[in-house]
């Protein structure tokens, strides 16, 4: 270290601007910074999707370059109803699409989760919460520019991510298709993306965005709450509630409302065909069956959405009571 | 205009009280230095002029309530909480671009000319700046920010002297301008004592004792009383006795300097000495609260004569 390092100037600078601290700032605009200053912090809300993104795309060039000429790929029929549906003969490429789409959302899915354990937590831990509060930037705002990332821009970065990536796998198929001689109809005609593009995002607005919204705000909760480990003050607690209930009443509801809550109401169908690792993922030659109207009369979407705008309100109110931790 | 206005501030943790009535009325255009002992209450009283904690009372700040209105009233108010609260994963540059984002009187020029003087980069992040570079990152910033209240918690808490005797040079010579108030607690009393224009002790929750500099340096005096000249020296009624090399050493409040002086040597005590005074010694009531505490401690003289 110089000396020079720690002097403060002796004396500070003489500006003449004396004009310009007068603008007013709207709160859309402090809301928009707010979200700015989310990506600077977490950058693995989108390196993290980005890098597998790649890994894919590597992953699937590969494969695509070493599939023996005389594979028969699939015998693929098209019902009444516009669903797709098709016989693999051992390579499945639909199946790779799918998969790509599944990886994608479960990651930004993963990233999201902790993402808003995080999001009013470490500012408390490293009292850094002492710097935002000493900005002219209400709790209320900041609180919505942390549920924005989740609600907003990670169903928007996992859309635009699977239809670049889908996109470019086609062009990588039919490239290498052309180049080796392989027939390439079936890819052209065969693979619905335009179509699949739409349904995912109304997957995504659906799922991702309005069933799951009490989940996310509920992190959000924990994070504005904890003192320490909320993760485990946001996974433990309900769980323990629902086995507590199994053991002295004998009963599932708690369970069942768990169970409902992450796979969507029994006895109507989301179409989520695979429901791997807990998260709903959207097959390639599937529908969401549930039409927007369907999906806006279940009872307990409005009441999940209630429930998470209570959440944001809580998490609002304890940013403002807690201190650091 | 009157900055900050208490009256009867009470706050409590569980059965801790840290506030415990506390009268206040600051008019605008002070050097205000607020000083105790720890766990005195000075935190929690900035804190509740920042809107940081709720408490019992009425407290407004530059004519606002700071629990329910802190976001409009940290347009007029800057604050350091602690030297080392910058998120240490932020990089200098969107520091910067962040605050002049916000903040409507934040001088972007004046942060960057403030910056250009030191060897801060602008692509570093706080996390890999030395402890007084960060110092200066926040000070630039907040410095910055045309604000009618700057709080200073303990700004220069583990700098080294040199800067801290900057610091306070550069607040009193380029930043304060008599309409601005600055409120600084700090446990380095001597060291601020040329700065402030007004004293505020605080202790176990309740402020102790309040005046201007001005004031303070007429109204106390320290005698070290000749050997034999005691008992005269105690009949005048000292606030404060103690002993160093044997003599004794008598504190007094508005005893006229030519009453002392045949007594021995007299000279115009420390902040410090009268701070011990006041708060060293539990059993000594409080010499201005009872009597005055309808009425607010600070004094409410002409703001601007006094510096």
């Amino acid at each position: 270290m110089t000396p020079q390092t720690d002097a403060l100037p002796t004396s500070l600078p003489n500006t003449a601007d004396q004009s310009a601290p007068t603008a007013r700032i709207s709160e859309a605009r402090r809301l928009y910074w707010s979200i700015r200053r989310e990506l600077w912090e977490n950058r693995s809300l989108y390196v993290a999707p980005l890098v597998v993104a790649a890994l894919i795309l590597l992953g699937f060039t590969y494969a695509t370059l070493h599939i023996p000429v005389d594979t028969v790929l699939f015998t693929t029929t098209v019902n009444n109803n516009g669903m797709v549906s098709h016989e693999s003969h051992g390579f499945d490429p639909i199946r790779v699409y799918t998969l790509a789409a599944d990886l994608i959302m479960a990651t930004t899915f993963l990233v999201g989760i902790f993402y808003c354990l995080d999001a009013l937590y470490t500012e408390r831990r490293d009292r850094s919460i002492l710097f935002w509060k000493s900005l002219p930037i209400s709790d209320l705002t900041t609180v919505l520019s942390k549920a924005a990332i989740p609600l907003v821009l990670l169903p928007l970065l996992t859309w635009a991510l699977t239809v670049v990536i889908q996109t470019l796998m086609l062009v990588i198929s039919l490239t290498v298709f052309h180049a080796r001689g392989l027939d390439t109809t079936a890819l052209r005609t065969q693979l619905p993306l335009a179509q699949n593009a739409l349904m995912l995002l109304y997957h995504l607005l659906a799922i991702y965005v309005l069933w799951y919204a009490p989940i996310w705000c509920w992190l959000l909760l924990v994070s504005a709450w904890a003192r320490r480990s909320p993760l485990l003050w946001a996974t433990l607690p309900p769980v323990a509630l629902a086995v507590l209930e199994v053991i002295t009443l004998h009963s599932t509801r708690v369970f069942a409302f768990l169970n409902y809550r992450i796979h969507g109401p029994t006895g109507i169908d989301f179409h989520v065909v695979r429901v791997s690792q807990g998260v709903g993922v959207m097959s390639m030659s599937s529908k969401m069956q549930l039409t927007p109207a369907q999906f806006l009369g279940i009872p307990g979407l409005w009441a999940g959405l209630a429930l998470a705008a209570f959440f944001l309100a809580a998490a609002d109110q304890l940013r403002r009571y807690r201190s650091p931790i | 205009m009157t900055t900050i206005q208490a009256t009867g501030l009470h706050k409590s943790y569980g059965s801790s009280v840290a506030l415990s009535g506390i009268d206040l009325s600051v008019p605008e255009g002070r050097i205000l230095g607020l000083i105790g002992p720890n766990g005195a209450g000075k935190t929690p009283l900035l804190n509740a002029i920042l809107g940081l904690t709720a408490c019992n009372g009425s407290l407004t700040v530059l004519g606002r309530d700071p629990w329910t209105q802190r976001d409009q009233l940290m347009a007029d108010v800057a604050f350091i909480a602690d030297v080392a609260v910058l998120p240490r994963w932020m990089q200098v540059s969107d520091a910067m671009d962040f605050v002049a984002g916000v903040h409507p009187r934040f001088n972007r020029a004046k942060a960057e000319a403030f910056l250009a003087r030191t060897t801060i980069k602008r692509s570093s992040k706080v996390r890999e700046l030395s402890k007084g570079m960060v110092a200066q990152l926040h000070l630039a910033l907040v410095l910055s920010i045309d604000a009618k209240l700057l709080v200073l918690d303990e700004p220069t808490l583990g700098l080294d002297i040199l800067f801290r005797k900057q610091f306070y040079d550069s607040l009193l010579n380029d930043y304060f301008d008599h309409h601005r108030t600055i409120l600084i607690t700090t446990h380095q009393i001597d060291e601020i004592q040329y700065i402030l224009t007004d004293l505020l002790f605080i202790d176990r929750g309740k402020l102790v004792f309040g005046c201007s500099t001005e004031e303070f340096e007429t109204r106390y005096l320290e005698l070290t009383v000749n050997p034999g000249q005691i008992s005269a020296a105690q009949a005048l009624k000292p606030i404060q006795a103690r002993q160093t090399f044997g003599r004794t050493i008598l504190l007094y409040d508005r005893v006229p300097r030519e009453q002392l002086l045949p007594l021995g040597d007299v000279r115009t005590p420390s902040i410090a000495d009268v701070f011990v005074a006041f708060v060293g010694n539990p059993s000594q009531p409080a010499p201005l609260s009872p009597p005055a505490s309808t009425s607010a401690p600070m004094p409410s003289s002409n703001p601007g004569a006094a510096r």
